[in-house]
């Protein structure tokens, strides 16, 4: 019984821990959403979608590129339907993050994982993966991750609808946010060569998709090829080695 | 639009972003992953990174067109320091957006 309690204590207490740590590690994506939630509250508040809605959108879509698109498709008078095929294919790169997130949570229960699942974003994705692959992360820390992120989108898009008319543009570099935090998640996966030359062979590819091909098809398309051609040189540069 | 049609666009927005993160950790998380697929998905995460991020720095959107002279790849390179000697997420959003603040006032 004493010791039954115990355990639950204990279990308790180290839950706590995990969430904590979650939240220590996720603090910095907040900082870069709510800039970024506050721009895309003003310009909701600009193509006169009310608060509610946007409130609404964060809470049962949350992806950050996805809403942006939406609500300049909102305001320019394009067809529902369209903006739902455009979210899917811009979103359908989570779908490789969330393959390459199943490698650290194996054999965990489907309630946990689709739970999970919903809060997937490239910020969260990109700090959970770093600790995931240092060692001593935990699913529950992870979740954490997506759940402080996602609330704060949720609170920092309904604020800029309110009061984002206020603010002016450019203030404080806050156009610069997101592109600090995707140059720092980048540094945490320059793990080794391999890794810097994916990087620069992923770079080369999404620049020239970017310049040729319209629409988002380049961050899955350039992702993808990199990520194979760094594994083949990978392999064969182990082959030549003979040694794992 | 009212509240009907919101509901719908969003629980649809939300249904087609929600079905891809989802199925496959729900399938992979349940089978054994055979070494060549771990190798390669080890490799996804900086190569989304770096093709989010490079277009950014080195393009101009609408039209697009390379533009390697714009202050987003200037201050980069100190925000890659930052982050690189800190190995800080917060520091460096902070010093990232401080020097990008500057440098439009300064520019």
């Amino acid at each position: 019984m004493n010791n039954n309690s115990q355990d639950q204590t204990a279990l308790h207490t180290s839950l706590q821990e995990k969430v904590r740590k979650g939240f220590g590690a996720g603090w910095p994506i907040c900082l870069g959403y709510f800039p970024i939630g506050l721009a895309l509250g003003v310009l909701a508040q600009q193509a006169q979608i009310p608060v509610w809605a946007v409130g609404m959108m964060s809470i049962l879509v949350f992806a950050g590129s996805a809403q942006f698109i939406c609500v300049a498709m909102l305001a320019g008078g394009a067809s529902v339907t369209s903006i739902i095929l455009t979210t899917f294919v811009i979103n359908l790169r989570h779908a490789l993050m969330s393959s390459a997130l199943a490698v650290h949570l194996q054999g965990v229960n489907r309630r946990f994982l689709s739970l999970f699942a919903y809060g997937i974003t490239d910020e969260s994705f990109a700090v959970n993966m770093t600790r995931f692959n240092n060692g001593d992360w935990s699913k529950w820390s992870a979740l954490s991750v997506n759940h402080l992120a996602n609330a704060v989108w949720i609170v920092s898009t309904v604020t800029g609808t309110v009061i984002g008319q206020f603010i002016p543009q450019g203030a404080f570099g806050i156009d610069y946010a997101l592109t600090a935090m995707f140059i720092c998640l980048l540094v945490y996966q320059l793990q080794g060569i391999i890794f810097v030359a994916t990087a620069c062979i992923a770079a080369a590819i999404a620049v020239g998709w970017y310049l040729f091909i319209p629409g988002d098809s380049y961050i899955v398309g350039a992702s993808m090829s990199a990520a194979t051609i760094g594994f083949f040189i990978k392999r064969r540069t182990r082959d030549s080695h003979a040694s794992s | 639009m009212h509240l009907p049609e919101y509901f719908f666009l969003f629980a649809a927005m939300g249904l087609v972003t929600y079905v891809p993160r989802w199925l496959p950790l729900l399938y992979l998380a349940h089978r054994r992953l055979p070494q060549w697929l771990v190798d390669w998905l080890s490799l996804i995460p900086v190569a989304i990174l770096s093709a989010l991020l490079a277009p950014i720095l080195l393009t101009h959107a609408e039209p697009r067109t390379l533009d390697i002279a714009q202050p987003e790849l200037l201050i980069a390179v100190p925000t890659f320091l930052i982050a690189w000697k800190t190995k800080s997420l917060g520091g460096t959003v902070i010093a990232g957006m401080l020097l990008y603040w500057l440098a439009g006032l300064l520019l």
